[in-house]
């Protein structure tokens, strides 16, 4: 990897570091200290939804089966692709290619946005089909209240994971600006990769967890 | 750092384990279906994490930090299902049903 120093992504040195290399070592391990908080923390979301799933496993599929798998698994390429533009803009940034940076973070930022737009239609469609847990939620089918506590985790499980797709894409437009600036150091785009890859790995989880659990039936 | 090229066969890697995920929860294996299910994602969470995440080029304390996380989400994991999964073998008079609402 080129020495920052010697790039025109410029990357300066804090103090309590020794050499430059020892603080972006301290810049990833302190990033996964923090991604590994985070699978703990959707960790015991998906624990509770597993359980209850092995609970009511009839009514779990059943509700699952309300799920659009079309834009599901669009949403999972659509994601997939982020990543990949993403890792692209991390190896753009170590190589001080601004422009290419640019490029790949602008890309990241549509499709981590284009995956919004899309859960935000399946969303829109729930509630078209009176499926948001609470007062107005509609089921005609048996088991109304596991059908509806499948519902709770598909908005908590996917609503917290559009909120860190919120917060990415809003990295991503810091790291845009701080590029523009000329200011961007290159292990800030490394670790904001890190995390963008995380969420992304969340939903690998999410996907066949919420949306193919009973679908040969 | 991996060249451009690695990023691309990751990428279409993972497209392929995405479509057969999808097209695999179409087939009856039983209960085999989750199990398979959770087997892909657990690859393409290793590819990225290996890849993407430059895990596989950093050093071993980066790797033991990664892998952290995913330890202890095991420990949770067992642990809890050990409880609940356990709660309807044998059968106590007065026991707290399993998953009432």
């Amino acid at each position: 990897m080129p020495e920052a120093a010697a790039s025109p992504i410029h990357s300066p040195m804090k103090h309590q570091f020794e050499t430059l290399a020892q603080q972006h070592h301290a810049d990833t391990l302190g990033m996964w200290v923090f991604l590994g908080t985070e699978v703990l923390f959707f960790g015991g979301l998906i624990t509770a939804y597993v359980l209850y799933r092995t609970a009511y496993s009839a009514a779990f599929a059943h509700a699952s089966l309300t799920l659009d798998i079309v834009s599901g698994t669009i949403m999972t390429v659509v994601l997939l692709g982020s990543s990949l533009t993403m890792a692209m803009a991390v190896h753009a940034a170590h190589l001080g290619n601004r422009r290419a940076l640019a490029v790949f973070l602008i890309l990241t930022i549509v499709l981590g946005l284009g995956f919004l737009g899309i859960k935000g239609h399946e969303y829109y469609q729930k509630w078209e089909d009176h499926h948001i847990p609470g007062p107005s939620f509609v089921w005609d089918g048996p088991d109304a209240r596991a059908a509806q506590l499948f519902l709770y985790f598909y908005f908590a499980l996917t609503g917290l994971h559009a909120l860190h797709m919120i917060i990415g894409a809003g990295i991503m437009g810091v790291l845009l600006l701080q590029n523009a600036l000329g200011r961007v150091r290159t292990y800030t785009v490394e670790v904001s990769g890190l995390y963008w890859h995380f969420v992304d790995i969340v939903w690998i989880f999410l996907f066949p967890l919420l949306y193919l659990v009973d679908r040969h039936k | 750092m991996p060249s451009t090229s690695t990023y691309y066969k990751i990428f279409a890697l993972l497209m392929i384990l995405a479509f057969a995920t999808t097209g695999i929860a179409f087939i009856d294996l039983g209960i085999f279906n989750p199990i398979v299910a959770m087997l892909i994602a657990v690859t393409k969470a290793t590819l990225v994490v290996l890849f993407f995440m430059h895990v596989r080029y950093q050093g071993r304390l980066t790797f033991v930090f990664a892998i952290a996380g995913f330890c202890w989400l095991l420990i949770l994991l067992l642990l809890i299902s050990t409880d609940y999964l356990t709660r309807a073998w044998l059968p106590i008079p007065g026991a707290i049903p399993p998953m009432g609402f």
